[in-house]
Order: structure tokens, then sequence, then C-alpha cells
């Protein structure tokens, strides 16, 4: 049998794992791997410039395809560096294989130059974590880490890889199958619930589907639509589901939660059963918790037991993958149900249908003056939506209106950071799933602030001709910061407000990436067809209304029916004032 | 209140801190701890004191079962179970003290296994009633040190072959 170095069998095993691309960035611990990984055509390494970028790029291509995103990177501070993404990875059960090299064994716990604990550092952030202390225990090794990353509720797993470990040789074979006796995940769920939630769901006269990020990452998009169709029950959905309920359909009634529709928060207060489905009752959706859907009894369906009572009473849990639940929940209904559900539900839908028209989502475009946030992104939906893009997000104001003006059709399409709330996730999120699709249109909409938590990785857009389009809603503040102050800090802008923004035309320029402008609402259109018709990497700067503000809004600790829906009138003043100052600056700036 | 959770987990480096940092992450209290290899090295076992209301309790279980080097959860409270403590107790002791520490370990049926011209040095086993109770009897001597190993539990063999035995927590991540 031959005999292969360790960093061989990394290789190898990655291969048997059917990965195609990773990324990351060398340093001393890890250049054997590296030098493995420079001569063989068969897994492209993609090399970011931060390891933070290296992190949520692999986030946003496992998003964007369904499979573990794998990152390499070195000890010490490539390790920290990347912290944030499996952070953040953990919080939205993205599954991440993270490669870190480590000092060498006999060095481990002597401070030695770039050595960090690893494995004791990234304990709280990942699903679990291994130091490989033997290279005859890497490929067993290396199979377990993809397993646990991607089965049950997926999530980050650490690697850790001494030098001499990737140095060594040892004997490659790799196994077939895997046995961990701790880890034992639960995907039937039981019949006799599943059948109590069916009867529920008979008796039901406001029931509500309450659906979240476990709909996409168990594929359980068709099923969801088989029972919203066939027992005419909405949908509401969280800001991670989106995509996995299409968001033009007419059972949708969009994303529910702080800054969710109005008819979607009403509806789920108001229900006398809720369907949750893969989703875990985050504070952003319930608000205050005692007060949330106050007369409704609760299913809810979800892989992770720990998610079931962790934060609200649930009448009827089921734990079980959201696909065969579903369908096994389908399979009953479709024996039971009979006569018209429209018919059935038709004073349900008569009111849901009143809250939509009461409070639809809207703005105010004024064709002469400042660019509105909403208008942008509403155009840009609208000018993209038949290409079927992949939008990725930062985290503020611009997340929110892009999470309810985008109603995207397909499952997977929606790359944001919904638990940790990670600025800069966006556009390495971006270049992550465009490296997986390389044809497809890859949307970013960032903030000027989001943005610059990670613009490093133009370089890495323009190397691997990846040809992302960033729109950048330009306020020049921590808009949603602001909007906070405003709202609860009489105004009082404590460090939101981001005094100089750098010229972002020319700093894509600068990079190799194309650069443009939108100043008028007139121009928005033509901007947007002209950015998309770039073969490159385009950031697009769109100075915007910086007091425009993020509606509807349920307060942190406020009930889902209570939301505030406009600005309220004092607020309203003192923003008069501020917008004449900001049309001043504006002046300057395009005269400029 | 107080619940004895028993725990089977895999005897390897980190799969206490695992324990150990769930508790401090998710804001969990633990009394006591105590752990050892059982007869099968490969794992050990973990008495684990804590508290909290039936909701807390119930988050606890679900989230040991979670951590993938859990392998077995029984909350022993669920049945009865037996609990013992010991307790090394130092305590100083004057001339005329001497055979009122001696008495007082005796009525306990504690083992002196330390001694000099100053102090006893006392062993004690029993529940936690029994160790709070020794202690008590023995602080007007003045204790110098106590250390205690925390409780370690067991569930009874039921006298009857019908009676309720512990539940094991169905293990599902």
């Amino acid at each position: 049998m031959m005999q292969l170095t360790g960093a061989e069998i990394f290789l190898e095993s990655l291969k048997r794992e059917g990965v195609k691309t990773i990324f990351g960035i060398p340093g001393g611990v890890v250049l054997k791997i590296f030098d493995v990984m420079h001569q063989q055509n068969d897994i492209k390494l993609i090399l970011t410039r931060h390891e933070q970028g290296a992190g949520h790029m692999a986030e946003g291509y496992a998003k964007a395809t369904g499979k573990p995103g794998v990152i390499l990177i070195t000890s010490g501070p490539g390790m920290t560096n990347v912290v944030t993404a499996l952070a953040d990875a953990h919080m939205d059960s993205v599954p991440i294989v993270c490669f870190a090299g480590q000092v060498p064994t006999a060095l481990i716990g002597n401070d030695a130059f770039q050595e960090a604990d690893n494995v004791g550092i990234s304990r709280p952030c990942t699903k679990y974590n291994f130091l490989v202390k033997d290279v005859n225990d890497l490929a067993q090794t290396v199979k377990e880490a993809f397993y646990i990353a991607s089965t049950g509720r997926p999530g980050p797993v650490l690697v850790d890889i001494p030098k001499d470990v990737s140095m060594n040789k040892a004997e490659f074979k790799y196994p077939d199958s895997v046995s961990i006796r701790g880890y034992n995940p639960t995907y039937e769920g039981s019949k006799w619930k599943i059948k109590q939630a069916a009867d529920a769901i008979m008796k039901a006269r406001r029931p509500i589907l309450y659906v979240g990020g476990g709909v996409l990452f168990s594929g359980a998009s068709q099923e969801l639509r088989e029972l919203a169709e066939m027992t005419q029950i909405p949908v509401d959905m969280t800001l991670m589901a989106l995509g996995g309920f299409p968001g033009d359909h007419p059972l949708s009634l969009g994303m529910m939660g702080m800054h969710g529709t109005y008819v979607a928060n009403m509806a789920v207060h108001y229900s006398d059963l809720v369907i949750a489905v893969g989703s875990r009752f985050d504070d952003r959706v319930t608000g205050k918790v005692s007060e949330f859907c106050p007369n409704a009894k609760v299913i809810h369906i979800d892989i992770d037991p720990t998610s079931i009572r962790k934060n609200v009473h649930v009448d009827i849990p089921i734990v079980g993958d959201c696909k065969r639940v579903l369908r096994e929940l389908n399979n009953v209904l479709r024996a039971t149900v009979n006569g018209d559900q429209r018919e059935l539900r038709k004073p349900w839908w008569d009111q849901l249908n009143a809250w939509k028209q009461e409070h639809p989502l809207r703005y105010n475009q004024d064709p002469e003056g400042l660019i509105k946030p909403q208008f942008l992104i509403d155009r840009l939906y609208h000018l993209t939506r038949d290409r079927d893009p992949i939008v990725s997000t930062d985290v503020g104001q611009h997340q929110m209106w892009a999470a309810q003006y985008f109603q995207l059709s397909s499952p997977r399409t929606w790359l944001t950071s919904g638990g940790l709330g990670t600025m800069g996730f966006g556009f390495p999120a971006a270049l992550g799933a465009q490296a997986a699709f390389k044809n497809r249109l890859v949307l970013c909409v960032a903030g000027d602030g989001s943005i610059q938590m990670n613009t490093q990785e133009l370089a890495t857009a323009v190397v691997e001709k990846l040809p992302v389009k960033v729109f950048i809603i330009n306020n020049r503040f921590h808009g949603m910061v602001r909007q906070w102050q405003d709202l609860f800090y009489e105004g009082r802008y404590a460090s939101s407000y981001l005094d100089r923004t750098p010229d972002f035309v020319k700093l894509a320029e600068a990079y190799g990436a194309a650069g443009l402008r939108i100043q008028k609402p007139g121009e928005v259109d033509d901007g947007i067809r002209e950015a998309l018709a770039i073969n490159k990497p385009v950031f697009v700067d769109v100075p915007v209304d910086q007091f425009e503000n993020c509606y509807p809004m349920i307060p942190a600790g406020g009930c889902n029916h209570e939301m505030l829906l406009a600005d309220p009138p004092e607020l309203q003043k003192r923003q008069a004032v501020g917008a004449q100052q900001d049309q001043q600056d504006q002046d300057t700036i395009l005269t400029a | 209140m107080e619940h004895i959770i028993s725990l089977t987990l895999e005897n390897k480096s980190g799969a206490l801190s695992r324990v150990a940092g769930l508790f401090s992450g998710r804001g969990f209290n633990i009394e006591s701890l105590s752990v050892a290899p059982t007869m099968d090295p490969s794992m050990s076992m973990m008495t684990l004191v804590t508290s909290g209301d039936d909701r807390i309790i119930e988050q606890i279980l679900k989230q040991l079962n979670k951590v993938i080097d859990v392998i077995k959860v029984v909350d022993l409270n669920e049945s009865d179970f037996v609990a013992r403590e010991t307790a090394l107790i130092k305590v100083h002791t004057r001339p005329d003290d001497r055979a009122e520490a001696l008495r007082i370990a005796d009525i306990f049926r504690a083992n002196v296994i330390d001694s000099s011209p100053t102090s006893y040095t006392i062993e004690v086993t029993g529940d936690f009633r029994k160790i709070q109770a020794v202690i008590q009897l023995l602080q007007p001597l003045g204790i110098k040190e106590i250390v205690r190993t925390g409780r370690v539990a067991i569930a009874r063999e039921p006298l009857r072959t019908v009676a309720s035995q512990p539940r094991p927590v169905a293990k599902a991540n």
C-alpha cells in the first residue's frame, strides 16, 4: 500500500468528498498542504485577501449550492480571523468544513510563533471540532468532519492540522461510512405527532405557516408549497427562509418579524394555529415572547430538539427533517382534506387581504428628489427577476429593504447573515456563490458601512473573474444604528455618521473592477442595466436619502401587532431639517 | 429545583470542556461536577448537579444530548437514585477538643485519616445532608480546610420487576 503524506491524504480525502472549490490563505504551518494543492487541477483553490473573506465566501458557496463550503487557513491570526465566519455559520446552520494549520504537535502549548488554541477558540462557535494528532487519523477525521457538517442541523466544523501531521506519511484508506455513537440525528418525525398536527390543521380557522431556514437546508420547498396549496394556509417567512417559498405566490405574506410586512405580523399574532417549520422563534421574529401569538396552538417541526420549547411553548413538537415530516404530513392531510379549502379559509383570507391593503409596503419616490433606497432595490428586483438572480446582502437597513422588496422565487438564491448579523458578509458571500455558479447573475445589496468591512475582496473578485454586481446603498450612515438613535435616543448620532466614505467608483477601479454611480431617480433603470451589462465585478455607488427609515418596525421587545409604520411626527420634523442639510451636501458633492 | 444528571461521554480531551462550556455559555448553573473513566476506558461517567425550573432543565437535557461527545444523558430525578459525596475536613484541635472531634467522627462513621498535634483530618462519606451536618458540628472546633468531591449518583435497581426505571432521555441531535 502506498504511503502518502498528510497533505496528500488531505487532498485525496477532499476529492473523495467531491469538493470542487476551497477558499483560503497560506501561512507557515500549512505550506505543505498548499504545495500539494498547487500541483493538482481537480480542486480549485481561491486565494482570498482576508481569512474572514474566505469564511464568508465558503458560506455563500454553501448556501447557494447546499454543499459544505471548505476553508483552508493557517494557525494563529489565520484562525482568529475566520472566527467571525464560523460563528456566523453556526448561528445560521451553514455547513462549513474549516481546515486550520497548527504548530507542530511537539510545540503545542508552548506559545510557539503563530500558535493559537484553535480548538478552544472555535469550540463555542462550531458544531464540532477536531485536533488531528496523528497522520493515521487524518482521513477518518476528514470524513467525520464532512459528515457532521452536512447532516442533522448543518453547521461549521473545524479540523486543526499540526504541521508535522501534514508532513508525516501514512497509508491512505478513505472510510466508506462513519458512525459516531454520540451523534444520531432524528430524520423521521413521530407518526403519532404528525397525525396530531394534521388534526390540528383540520380544526384550525386561522392557521399560519411560519417557515424558517430549515426549509431550505432540508430542501423542503416543494413539500411546503404542496402543503400550503392543499390547505390554503398563508405562509410567513423568516429572513432566513426567503426563497424557500415563492415570494410572489398568492399564499405568501412575505417576511415576518421586526421589519416584516404588516400582514405577516398581524397574521401570526391573530392566528389560532402556528405551524412552525424549520424555524427557531428568534427574538427578532417573536417580539415580546409572552405575547407571541397569544391565542394560537403551536406545532413546531425542527430537526434540532433544542430549538423546540427553547423560547416559546409548543403544543405539538415534531423532531425530524422538514422535508420528510412535511411529506408525511401531506400524505395524512391528502387523505383527510375534503371540500373546498378556499371556501373554508375565505373568512381568514378576507381578513388577511384587508390587512394587506391597509398597510402595504410603501415609499414615496419624488422623481426630482433624492433616490429612496427602497426605490433602487425595487427597481433592481424588477429589472432582474426574470434572470432568477442570487442575491446577497450585508446587514442593516438595506438588508431589510432587500428582504422586503425582492420576492425571490427559488430556493438558495438568498444569502444573508441572519443570526449573527455580520456586517461585511454580503460581498464575499456573493463571490462564493459566483464561484459556484459562474454563469448566474449574482447581486449584492450592501450598505456603505457594511461594504467597508470587506472591500479587500475586490482583488479576489478581479483575479478570479467573479463578476458580481454590488449595489451600495450609500447613506453615509450606519443606517440601522441611526434609525434606532432617531427613534430611541432622541436623534443623538453617536458614532453612526460616516463622515468620510471612500469614492467607491475609484475604489473599484483601483482594483481593476468597474465602478458606476447612480445619482438621480431618473438614472436608476439605466444605471442598473449598465451595471448588469458589464462582464466584470462592479461597484455601483448609489447615494440615497440619508434619513429614510425602514418600516414596518416592531421595536425590540414589542408585540407583533404593534408595529411602527412610519416616522413618528417629532422625528419627521427633526428629519426635515436634516434632509435639507443632506440635499446641500449632495449638491456640493455633485458639483465638486 | 435541584436535578442530578448522569452523563456518559467520550473519554477524550475536550469532552469535559464542551460540557462545561455549554453551561457557562448558556448561563446554566453547575453546583457540582465529578467525572471519571468507566469500566470501558473509552467512556467516562459524569455526575452533574444543577438546578432550574422545568423549562431550563428540559433545555439542559436537550443541549447536553446535542453535544456530540455526550453518549447518554439520564436525569436521575426521573426515578429513585442514591447519591454520595466524600469530604475531607481538616479540623483544628486544642488538647481538650481532641476527644470531642473523635466523638463526632465516630457518630457519623467518619475516619480520621491524618493527625497532627493540633489537627485531625477527617474523611466522611454520605449524602449531602450528612456532610452538612458533620461540618456544622465540627465548626465550633475550628475547621481549617475542607475539600469535597461533589456528588456522585447512581439509579437504584427496582425492587420489583415492574418498578419504574430511570428513563434515558432519547438521544437525538
